[in-house]
């Protein structure tokens, strides 16, 4: 690892003010970054460890949407009755994110700031509709997700919590890489105020949603529905784990999946 | 030189560091602990699990400079009094070790299962030890420990194990 200058600001403007310096690099969970540093693939001036701005953990119910802060992490939301309560599908991709050692340091909003294009976090934020608050502003999910490791967010420009509109149902069904959990295919399927949405995570060059399958399960929400419904394999990624055929094909199970688990 | 000052096994410890040192290597290449064991490097073995705050974390995967302040155990506190942890006792019982690289941050992770879940089934320890490996594939006997050491630590006999 290369050495670099490391700051643990405890408040937003403090770390947003650091943010803007060249070079530096938030960290939250320092899951991903962590590994990252230590292989020598990035070389911040400065990391920025938001992990003592305590505005930024916890969870809560209000106004008919549940809201989590950036830095709460994916232990904390599988285990939240809150969650479990209100979105449990999405207490169950928590608790299936990498293992227990990452679940108790990796966060939600590190994840989102990240948008690995295998990571779970993705596909429910988008598959539910959710919000992405910011230092700065509100994103929509629909605008937020931009590509490989590519999202909405600024220079410097911090998540501070995810709003996710409560729906009638949802789940998220995954097929993970038995080594490192993250999803090969896993698909998060919602009926709430925005309708029907199903987004795919692991399959391509980032989280997406298949239109086809939301218009068919808007009108008939079962297994049934999405028989003849496929994502071209040309639209799906190939590598030394599945093919482009086996990830187009492992769309249509795992979705399936999702909407018996949902009920 | 940022200098560090955390607890460790209930005693104070603090030195200096660089940023970018490490959690594991503040613990055995400062601080002398080296129960503690590397084993990839890559935050997928597991072998260095210790406790930060009372959670379980793989020390090769956060910065020293992070755990200023926080209260850390390593296997080397779980003893009292020269007499081991109940979970340590019930991986000596039960062949729960071969080679034993992998066996401090295996004792460790199962403390963090049996905090939230002090009576596991054989399927939620396996799936617990996600982020563990035993390089020997000794699995059954670990498994077998930890739901002995569980049931020890709940003031219960240990079962003869089925085979």
């Amino acid at each position: 690892m290369y050495d670099f200058a490391y700051h643990r600001p405890t408040n937003l403007a403090d770390a947003a003010r650091l943010a803007k310096e060249a070079e530096a690099k938030l960290m939250a969970g320092g899951m991903t970054l962590i590994p990252t540093l230590k292989q020598r693939l990035a070389k911040p001036s400065a990391v920025i460890d938001l992990g003592a701005i305590s505005d930024l953990v916890g969870i809560r119910v209000e106004g008919g949407r549940l809201t989590i802060g950036a830095l709460t992490t994916h232990a904390d939301v599988a285990r939240s009755a809150e969650v479990r309560r209100t979105i449990p599908g999405l207490a169950d991709l928590a608790n299936g994110i990498g293992d227990p050692q990452v679940r108790n340091r990796g966060t939600i909003g590190g994840s989102l700031a990240n948008n690995d294009p295998a990571a779970d976090y993705p596909a429910a934020v988008l598959g539910l509709g959710a919000t992405i608050q910011t230092n700065e502003r509100s994103i929509a999910a629909d605008d937020y997700f931009k590509g490989l490791f590519e999202t909405a967010l600024k220079e410097g420009e911090i998540i501070t919590a995810v709003h996710f509109p409560i729906p009638e149902k949802a789940a998220y069904a995954k097929f993970p890489n038995p080594a490192s959990r993250y999803a090969i295919i896993g698909v998060f399927i919602a009926k709430g105020p925005q309708g029907v949405r199903v987004a795919v995570t692991g399959a391509g060059n980032g989280v997406f949603r298949v239109k086809a399958m939301e218009d068919a399960l808007a009108k008939n929400w079962s297994a049934d529905a999405i028989n003849d419904i496929t994502v071209p394999a040309s639209e799906c990624n190939s590598d030394i784990h599945a093919s482009s055929e086996y990830r187009a094909h492992l769309i249509g199970v795992m979705a399936k999946r999702a909407i018996q688990a949902a009920g | 030189m940022p200098h560090v000052s955390l607890t460790v096994n209930g005693k104070p410890a603090s030195a200096d560091v660089e940023n970018r040192t490490l959690l594991v290597q503040l613990l055995r290449e400062k601080l002398g602990l080296t129960g503690t064991h590397v084993g990839c490097d890559t935050s997928q073995c597991g072998a260095c699990v210790v406790h930060v705050n009372g959670r379980s974390v793989k020390s090769c995967t956060i910065l020293a400079v992070q755990c200023e302040g926080a209260n850390v155990t390593t296997i080397e506190g779980l003893a009292t009094d020269g007499k081991l942890h109940p979970m340590q006792e019930a991986f000596r019982e039960n062949h729960g070790l071969q080679c034993g690289f992998c066996t401090p941050g295996m004792v460790m992770s199962a403390l963090d299962l049996v905090k939230h879940n002090p009576d596991p089934s054989e399927r939620e320890v396996r799936e617990w030890l996600e982020g563990n490996l035993c390089r020997c594939t000794g699995y059954h006997n670990i498994v077998k420990s930890i739901l002995a050491g569980a049931a020890a630590m709940r003031g219960q006999p240990t079962k003869a194990a089925a085979e």
